[in-house]
């Protein structure tokens, strides 16, 4: 199988959907000729002609309507956002319209549509290329909610959106595109040739939505996170010696909660973890779900690690961000908790 | 398909790399040909401006026509040296970018005019909402080097502490409003600005700028129709510099013939104007801003240039346009372009010119020396981390001050 980093997989993934679906169109600011910058709709325009990728205008709210009137139609529309920074001028459109119209007209109309965005930090793009704003669209009924962490899960879970039948916001960790990330930034980069999930598959395949996976097993307490903080998880755990059950959730709207349960109710502490500020962030769903659900098994209080419940910090992005002394200070503080 | 061919239409730029560029299509009227109306002139008695081209420095530099502003040679030099400081700092500023010193950098090379001019047109007590790529107002109105660029190594002494990506300024004290990463949404905000000066009774009026991309923004259209319907005292820029990172201007544009076209429908008075004629640039800008102080309320102008570099540090223009589109574009080099008509009535010469060149360029590495020693963002030191909780409320609450203290700060 051919090592693939994120973008390659997902270029790959939007490859194998144009050929094999004629109603697969893609497009978003920069997303045609140049292929995106970040680069993965690169080549696409090439190979499958102006008519199925192309530039979109600079309106967000644009893109996401142009998507459900032509899903509407029966088209396959994946759209980008150029950064989930910049999605929320497509907010209305995506909570008022995308999210309802299957409930709203009693599934006479659907708007089966992919919303792809770069998300979250840890590249130096300051409080506007550094925002994780999922917890604002978990709170939707009607969209689901992805966020992959390597490129394997990144190919299959895009083709899984496409291929569903329901609105999907797929937010893609930017700071791991191309390898990926321990959480101690001055570290040398690593690179996805050197990781299992790298190993990317060339044909179709599907990674469903809505499963997560445990990437690392351990006794002493779960940790449940998504996007760049697993590979920050899975380092903090062997850098710290705790024998930490690693929850990458991968699908955040519906998310599985069978296997967080079964976890935690096996190890009693659990870390939820997201790049995102921290009051009404996704963590707090996950510890109210927990604690309805594992009460009994819970020996530590569920711990929160988050970002500050302060814009994205330009120069100071490491204090912000959840990296390794915070992710080990956590599992201790969990793990000691008698 | 009742011509048997596609409906389903997605433009595309005439050139990409590896073509020649050719921009013989354009059918620019000459400097000197367009009228100047009175400033309160309804803008349905106007409309041919919109479509039009004003300029005043015709293909001998030589300045002509009604729209000439008489300007001294003592202004025209003073832009001209604005200008040049303009491009010598961004320059360098990409430079040091390269080498680390900062996280990121846009220049505004071959666009030059567009800022200063106005800028200098403007009074200083006008308020302005700009885009990131009007950094030429900030040294037509006199801020101070060091500053922007501690601003941009995002050191110690980082007037936004450390907050936002470089060139992303903001100085209250100069009246240059914050500017945002989310493109547009200063638009908008101008007009309420605007509205709010003649609110208060006060003479001061506010200008925005933002890109040709920018156009196709909901904000915009919330701008265009402010402005309209309640006359605000704002000027409303559109720098079309033709392109907005890899797309060209016509997936904003449209089938629509000139950006300018677009404030018609909203019955504003619309202006196109040669962006790269210093002239031209600052009379309709005072001429947009005496109709605004008068009563006549807003103007909307075009100004059509060209971005002669890449959009920002982060990437490559060849892989998207020809190389040479500059050079072989009809409307020029801004500095080149004043420079040559300042020489044309003796006011002076290539030595001059180099002088100046020298000066500007010893006054950005002395500047930056001084920047560099109240640190870098790489090196430090940066502005206090327990800042990063400030500024978020007017009074930091419960939850900051545990997480401040959480992080031992
Ligand atoms: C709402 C929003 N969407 C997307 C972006 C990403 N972006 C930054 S600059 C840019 C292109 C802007 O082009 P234009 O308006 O022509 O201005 P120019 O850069 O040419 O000055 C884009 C798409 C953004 N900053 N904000
Ligand atoms: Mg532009």
């Amino acid at each position: 199988m051919p090592a693939m980093n994120m973008l390659q997989a997902l270029n790959s993934a939007m490859d194998v959907l144009l050929d094999k679906h004629p109603e697969t169109v893609i497009f978003g600011e920069d997303s045609g000729y140049f292929g995106g910058v970040f680069g993965a709709t690169q080549g696409l325009q090439k190979k499958y002609g102006l008519d199925r990728v192309f530039d979109a205008p600079i309106n967000e709210a644009a893109i996401a309507a142009m998507a459900i009137g032509m899903a509407a139609k029966g088209l396959k529309p994946i759209a980008e956002i150029q950064f989930a920074d910049y999605i929320f001028p497509a907010f209305d459109q995506i909570i008022s319209e995308m999210s309802r119209l299957r409930y709203r007209s009693a599934g006479q109309f659907v708007s089966p549509v992919v919303v792809r965005s770069p998300w979250g930090g840890g590249i130096r793009g300051g409080q506007t290329h550094s925002m994780s704003p999922e917890a604002f669209f978990t709170h939707i009924p009607g969209v689901k909610v992805a966020v992959p962490s390597n490129p394997y899960d990144a190919k299959g879970m895009l083709i899984a959106a496409s291929e569903g039948d329901d609105p999907v916001i797929f937010f893609e960790p930017k700071r791991i595109y191309n390898g990926p990330f321990d959480g101690v930034p001055d570290a040398p980069l690593s690179s996805w040739a050197k990781h299992p999930k790298g190993e990317v598959p060339e044909g179709h395949y599907r990674v469903e939505l809505g499963k997560a996976e445990i990437v690392r097993e351990g006794e002493a307490c779960t940790v449940v996170t998504y996007g760049t903080l697993v590979h920050v998880a899975v380092n903090a755990a062997e850098k710290a010696g705790i024998d930490a059950e690693i929850i990458d959730l991968k699908t955040l709207a519906p998310y599985d909660i069978e296997t967080i349960v079964a976890s935690v109710n096996k190890t009693g502490r659990v870390v939820v973890a997201h790049e995102a500020p921290r009051t009404s962030g996704f963590g707090a769903e996950l510890a109210a779900q927990i604690q309805e659900e594992c009460f009994y098994a819970l020996e530590a209080p569920v711990f929160r690690l988050t970002g500050w419940d302060t814009p994205y910090p330009h120069a100071h992005e490491w204090a912000y961000f959840p990296g390794q002394a915070r992710f080990i200070r956590a599992l201790q503080t969990v793990t000691e908790a008698r | 398909m009742s011509n048997g061919q596609s409906r389903f239409h997605v433009p595309a730029p005439p050139f990409r790399p590896g073509d020649a560029p050719d921009f013989s299509h354009l059918d620019l009227q000459k400097a000197g040909e367009a009228k100047r109306p009175d400033p309160l002139t309804a803008p349905a008695k106007m409309t041919d401006l919109a479509m039009g081209l004003i300029g005043v420095l015709d293909h001998n530099h030589q300045a002509v026509g009604e729209w000439d502003p008489r300007l001294s040679p003592e202004v025209l030099r003073e832009g001209l040296s604005h200008m040049v400081l303009t491009r010598i700092y961004d320059a360098r500023m990409l430079k040091l970018q390269r080498q680390g010193k900062m996280s990121f950098y846009m220049k505004s090379l071959g666009e030059e005019a567009v800022a200063v001019a106005a800028a200098m047109a403007l009074e200083k007590s006008d308020m302005v909402f700009p885009s990131y790529r009007q950094q030429g107002i900030l040294f037509a109105r006199g801020r101070n080097i060091v500053d922007m660029m501690c601003h941009c190594i995002s050191n110690s002494r980082d007037n936004l502490k450390g907050r936002q990506l470089p060139v992303h300024y903001t100085w209250a004290e100069g009246n240059f409003f914050s500017i945002s990463g989310n493109l547009g949404t200063q638009f908008p905000q101008a007009v309420g600005y605007a509205m709010a000066c003649a609110y208060k009774g006060e003479d001061t009026i506010a200008a925005s700028w933002i890109g040709d991309g920018t156009t196709a923004a909901p904000d915009f259209h919330a701008a265009m129709t402010l402005a309209s319907t309640y006359r605000a005292p704002v000027i409303l820029n559109v720098v079309n510099n033709q392109w907005a990172i890899s797309t060209y201007e016509g997936i904003a544009k449209g089938d629509s013939p000139t950006f300018a076209s677009k404030g018609l429908g909203y019955g504003l008075a619309s202006l196109r104007v040669d962006g790269n004629d210093f002239l031209a640039v600052y009379a309709a800008t005072k001429w947009a801003a005496d109709r605004a102080r008068k009563g006549g309320g807003a103007t909307f102008i075009e100004l059509f240039t060209y971005r002669a570099d890449a959009h920002s540090t982060s990437d490559d223009p060849s892989r998207y346009r020809p190389k040479n589109e500059f050079e072989v574009w009809p409307l020029g080099d801004p500095i080149e372009r004043l420079k040559n008509h300042l020489i044309g009535f003796g006011e002076w010469d290539e030595e001059r010119h180099e002088k100046l060149e020298e000066q500007m360029t010893a006054l950005v590495v002395k500047s930056y020396k001084e920047a560099e020693s109240h640190g870098t963002l790489h090196d430090g030191p940066l502005s206090p981390t327990h800042t990063i909780f400030e500024d978020v409320y007017a009074t930091e609450d419960w939850r900051l001050r545990r997480q401040r203290q959480d992080l031992g700060v």
